[in-house]
């Protein structure tokens, strides 16, 4: 199913920073989406509790303080023993490449760094609707492979 | 999907924009006890051109950070999508459902006030309308029709000057009536008459004078539910667009 999605855009941890979170947001909404920003310095039991009282399908999420490799796995497995399953996880900010395979490996769909154009996200977040790639699902899919 | 009309405060938040709707929930969830089981619909514009929506009530929730309370409450962020008033009819079906699952209080924070927002009165019970200062001289002509309808009035900002002001211009317009509702004076930022304000809104009581008002809302709403919502609707607007078709044609066939 493509078209409209709910999509909680947040931002776990300490970074004092949203301006990324911010635009990706915007350009979500200008894609047709609704989204659902959670204000800077969540915890990821916030964050998962946002996704569930929202019904939300997608969970942004943005880090540039490096506590990603920490923060990402954290919400991933809450999602999961929430039984959360089918919500598509993707990530942001600064995360360096040598990073990324623990965090797709802990259930993360895609991670777009600086410089991403907008278009991609949604090119990612309807061809993820159309899959079955949730945070609790057995895919190996990932965005860009 | 059908819900039974459910006993239970159903509370509007509502006023213009910028003059601290969200605060003022948040305030009101601070000062309840954690054994009230509380939910807030927030509802936010959807984009006319892109049909898209950013739903950020939730970041002025400070209570979410309360951990004691949060665990007792409920935040639900709407887009007003399709719907030609700024209260989706899909709220009314929520908040029932929020009701008959053991909520205590269902508040609605609406959109930001214009003459369409009277629709939160075909869904919610009790309303708050929330003003603020320095709102200009065309206060009480443009908000007339939303006022009238309020069970409790609230200044807020009352730390900014023109507070006052705006207390005695509200008092003397709506002293004319008989039927007149409280008007209060808070300040998010001084905690002015914010326990005051958690107290009254808890306790609220229906104005009579607004319940005739508050009904003919739901007949309105309802009344448009059956024009939008019937299969032809699309078409006939088509018609009219396209082929000239005539409002009265127009109605009549709607309405067959």
């Amino acid at each position: 199913m493509g078209g409209r999605q709910r999509i909680v855009i947040a931002k776990p941890g300490l970074d004092g920073h949203d301006r990324g979170a911010k635009v990706v947001a915007r350009a979500l909404r200008d894609g047709g989406h609704e989204v659902i920003y959670t204000g800077l310095r969540r915890t990821p039991e916030q964050i998962v509790r946002t996704i569930m009282d929202e019904d939300a399908r997608f969970v942004g999420l943005s880090s540039l303080s490096g506590a990603h490799s920490h923060l990402f796995p954290k919400i991933c497995n809450l999602l999961r023993d929430s039984g959360l399953n089918d919500v598509v996880v993707f990530g942001g900010g600064i995360i360096p490449e040598s990073d990324r395979p623990p965090l797709y490996e802990a259930g993360v769909k895609a991670i777009f760094g600086p410089g991403t154009p907008s278009t991609e996200i949604l090119e990612f977040i309807e061809h993820a609707s159309g899959l079955d790639c949730g945070v609790g699902s057995e895919t190996t899919w990932r965005w860009g492979e | 999907m059908q819900v039974q009309q459910v006993d239970g405060d159903i509370i509007a938040i509502t006023g213009p924009p910028g003059v601290g709707k969200s605060c003022i929930v948040d305030s009101i969830l601070h000062r309840l006890t954690p054994q009230n089981r509380v939910s807030v619909i927030a509802v936010d514009p959807t984009s006319p051109l892109s049909g898209g929506a950013l739903l950020g009530d939730r970041i002025r929730l400070s209570v979410l950070d309360d951990k004691e309370k949060s665990d007792s409450i409920y935040v639900r962020s709407i887009a007003t999508r399709s719907s030609s008033g700024s209260i989706p009819s899909i709220v009314r079906s929520l908040a029932h459902h929020l009701l008959a699952n053991n909520f205590d209080f269902v508040f609605i924070e609406t959109v930001g006030a214009g003459q369409s927002e009277m629709r939160c009165a075909a869904v919610a019970n009790k309303i708050v309308v929330v003003e603020g200062p320095a709102r200009g001289d065309g206060i009480q002509a443009e908000k007339a029709g939303l006022l009238e309808l309020a069970d409790l009035i609230v200044v807020n900002k009352s730390d900014l000057e023109g507070a006052d002001k705006v207390v005695n211009d509200l008092t003397i317009s709506l002293g004319l009536t008989n039927d007149m509702p409280p008007i209060i004076k808070t300040s998010t930022i001084t905690g002015n008459g914010l326990d005051d304000l958690a107290d009254r809104v808890t306790n609220l009581e229906e104005r009579k004078s607004s319940k005739r008002a508050r009904i003919r809302q739901q007949l309105l709403m309802a009344h448009e539910n059956i024009i939008t919502s019937n299969p032809h609707f699309e078409t006939i607007l088509d018609r009219m667009s396209e082929e000239g078709l005539g409002l009265e044609d127009a109605l009549r066939e709607l309405s067959e």
